[in-house]
């Protein structure tokens, strides 16, 4: 039954083994001379103004919210891609209708320019 | 695999719930696309259309009654005419909300879509006889509320109540749910006709039950927090003050009378057979209910909150015909779900026309003198009052009348009488803002704003709250016609 | 096998859980329980239930994780204050509770062992099976499928509602001080 998964774990392995393999060996292998100039926070070469920790706009929050509301709507999606031969044409009207649903909010809310990053 | 057979699905059947579905999310789009800032009223006019168009496909299905998406909904009188009381609701709400809203600087277009899709959820729920389409009608009209209670924000209030909705709500739909997976659980079935099927089929003991017991005392729960049944209803005076006040009026009938006739299917068709377990609970819901809604609402000073209580109140009156789950009960319940609608819808209307704008009280006080200034405004007010108290010859006292007697029939006379006694003490506080209007000068300049769509909605309310009252003959009969096959 | 690898990612959730309970900065204690939520997705697939993995994995850890961190992130409420807790008898409560829930599970799953068979009688075979549930979604519960599409379409007009008013009067109030 898991053997089918099998491939996931090894694919999941393997990223695992690149991120940590890079960062090792990088840090092995990396000359270590550090100056005052080295150690003080890298912006983009400007002088730091402020802590990298900030509170970040309320924007992120609605994008996300949105993408929970059609991620959900996509979970439905993988049932209905097992499904469909056997559901045919009234299955392909049943998904129409849900996904006709979906789109309307898409539309309303990228005319509403929700979707906007000012 | 075998190829898949979805089963029949009859459309004919779901038309008014289709009819305002489907117009409330094209309005959204026509609000979005078509109509611009500053003439948002045409998509409310748009709404109300659409409501009536509802209305009238359901007409030609009178005579029609089955089921179908597999028996999760069914298409009988008793739904029909809830969809009509629903359809009448949201009409009234909106014509209510047209000027409410700019006045308050709280206009947006998508007001009047989403009172819709609420309405929508409501003849889901009238129509529903599986205990998911249930919950996802009333996730559908929960949903809606707590966006619409939140209306008014940034108002502090209003965003409070939508956080206080939102939250206890979110613990009645978990409450819903836990409940739906342990009737499962034990029944294996969540339909309706499939949960009396299962307690027709043997003798229950209670032992033994433990988990149907248990998952429909959760749901239970649920739609006492649903429709404010004390101890479920301390949310009810904040969010109903808090939220805008056409939204206000629309959750104090709309909400309460869905629920409670899901609540009816639920109770009189899959658990009949275990009456004997759910009626003490009801009636000492009821009794506590119609106690403490009253009681509450004698000491209030704002109007909004004393309607609130009084709502509590009502509902507790119209669980009285829920529990005696006969036709006798289910027809007094309809009569008193529709006269309770109109004249609270009218109240609520008054209460619009005394707010001023900005501000966030609804003092009694404002009511002192009405009667010198607008005295239409005050008799209808007053008519309002008489109902909800019910002082014949109004439409609240016939319903009144018709609960308490359908309870007394049904064997539950010391509940008719806690009703009985409880209404006197409510016609305290509801006389009270009449003599306030006809015998009291003005505490403070209060200028009530009148318009079209508030007077639209009073004139009708009032007009329906008296006709009612009247003569009740043509709607108890409609009441009747409604139970013919109940259940379905 | 399915039972070593049962005990690795119970454990590996429990650490999780764990972790995110004792950590003291919040954006740590959320990646925690992204490990927790990935462990519970394995856990799922053990437990026959495909679907309910890729739910877990693109629901909870995909979108659900990315908000908390967002709400986290957005209040600046990484660190930890030392302020007195104000609400005291939270804590005791949280952990009476916990205990009474894990004596629940415990009954439940020792009555499992002992042969008992569950109250709603034995799942099917093919309980869980993505196939199996598509067939079901789609036929007898298709009314309840396409109400949950018009849900969420609410949901995308309240997200919207609610925000852009927001953003209406933002100019009009004097910034929030943040």
């Amino acid at each position: 039954m898991l053997g089918a998964y099998l491939p996931i774990l090894v694919m999941f392995l393997i990223a695992v083994f690149i991120a940590a393999f890079v960062i090792i060996v990088s840090s092995l292998l990396g000359p270590r001379r550090s100056t005052v100039r080295k150690l003080a926070p890298y912006e983009s070469g400007m002088e730091p103004i402020g802590p990298a920790i900030r509170r970040i706009p309320v924007k992120f929050y609605v994008v996300a919210m949105l993408f929970i509301v059609f991620d959900i709507e996509v979970v439905f999606f993988y049932p209905y891609a097992l499904v469909f031969r056997d559901l045919a044409g009234p299955g392909l009207v049943a998904m129409g209708v849900f996904f006709l649903v979906l789109v309307v909010g898409f539309v309303y809310e990228w005319k509403k320019g929700a979707l906007k990053w000012e | 695999m075998e190829p898949l057979q979805i089963p029949p699905v009859n459309l004919i059947l779901l038309a008014p719930l289709l009819t305002v579905v489907g117009w409330a999310s094209a309005l959204l789009l026509v609000d979005v696309f078509l109509i611009p800032e500053g003439k948002k009223k045409l998509t409310g006019y748009l709404a109300i259309a659409g409501l009536l168009v509802a209305g009238l496909v359901g007409l030609p299905l009178w005579n029609v009654s089955g089921s179908t998406f597999s028996g999760m909904l069914v298409l009988d009188r008793y739904s029909l005419s809830l969809t009509w009381i629903f359809v009448i609701v949201g009409a009234l709400s909106i014509a209510m909300a047209l000027d409410y809203l700019p006045r308050h600087g709280i206009e947006q277009g998508e007001f009047y879509p989403l009172i819709m899709f609420a309405v929508a959820g409501m003849i889901l729920l009238a129509q529903g006889t599986d205990l998911i389409v249930l919950f996802l009608g009333i996730e559908a009209l929960s949903i809606t509320l707590y966006i619409l209670t939140g209306f008014a924000y940034p108002r502090l209030t209003s965003e409070e109540a939508a956080m206080k909705y939102l939250v206890l709500g979110a613990f009645a739909a978990g409450f819903f749910v836990y409940g739906i997976a342990l009737v499962y659980g034990a029944t294996g079935t969540t339909s309706l006709a499939g949960i009396a099927e299962f307690l027709g089929r043997q003798t229950l003991v209670a032992e033994d039950q433990t988990l149907l017991l248990a998952g429909a005392g959760m749901v239970l729960i649920a739609f006492s927090f649903k429709t404010a049944l004390v101890p479920f209803h301390m949310w009810t005076p904040d969010v109903y003050e808090g939220s805008p006040t056409p939204v206000a009026a629309f959750m104090s009938v709309g909400t309460k009378g869905a629920a409670l006739a899901a609540l009816l299917r639920v109770l009189a068709f899959a658990f009949e057979g275990v009456q004997a377990y759910w009626l003490p609970v009801l009636a000492a819901l009821a009794a506590i209910t119609m106690v403490v809604g009253n009681l509450g609402a004698l000491g209030q000073t704002n109007v909004k909150r004393m309607l609130a209580y009084s709502s509590i109140g009502h509902a507790g009156y119209i669980l009285l015909g829920i529990m005696v789950a006969s036709e006798r009960g289910a027809e007094a319940f309809l009569f008193y779900l529709l006269a309770y609608a109109l004249t609270n819808l009218g109240a609520f209307g008054v209460v619009i026309a005394l707010e001023q704008q900005g501000e966030s009280v609804w003092s009694i006080e404002d009511f002192a003198g009405l009667y010198q200034r607008r005295p239409m405004l005050a008799v209808a007010m007053a008519l309002f009052m008489f109902s909800l108290a019910g002082v014949p010859p109004t439409a609240g006292f016939m319903a009144k009348f018709f609960i308490f007697t359908a309870a007394y029939e049904g064997g539950l006379g010391w509940l008719a009488l806690v009703g009985v006694i409880t209404s006197a003490i409510a016609a305290y506080f509801y006389l009270r803002v009449v003599v306030k209007m006809f015998m009291q000068e003005p505490a403070r300049e209060v200028q009530p704003e009148l318009n079209r769509g508030l007077n639209a909605d009073i004139i009708i309310a009032g007009v329906a709250t008296l006709l009612i009252g009247l003569v009740p003959t043509p709607f108890i009969f409609l009441a009747q016609q409604s139970l013919v096959a109940l259940g379905g | 096998m399915d039972v070593l690898l049962f005990f690795v990612t119970a454990a590996v959730a429990l650490v999780g859980a764990i972790a995110m309970l004792v950590s003291r900065n919040a954006v740590h204690s959320a990646l925690f329980l992204l490990l927790n939520f990935g462990a519970m997705a394995v856990l799922y697939l053990l437990l026959q239930s495909p679907f309910l993995f890729t739910i877990q994995l693109t629901v909870y850890a995909g979108a659900i994780m990315v908000l908390f961190l967002f709400v986290v992130m957005l209040l600046g409420a990484e660190q930890v204050e030392d302020t007195p807790d104000r609400i005291a008898w939270q804590r005791p409560l949280g952990i009476l509770l916990g205990v009474g829930l894990l004596g629940v599970a415990a009954a439940a799953s020792l009555r499992g062992a002992a042969g008992q068979p569950a109250p709603g009688g034995e799942a099917a075979a093919s309980f869980g099976n993505p196939a199996e549930l598509g067939a079901l979604l789609f036929t007898r519960y298709l009314l309840p499928f396409e109400i949950t599409g018009v849900i969420l379409l609410v949901a995308v007009v309240g997200v919207v509602v609610l925000n852009q008013r927001g953003r209406q009067q933002a100019p009009a109030k004097p910034p929030a001080g943040d």
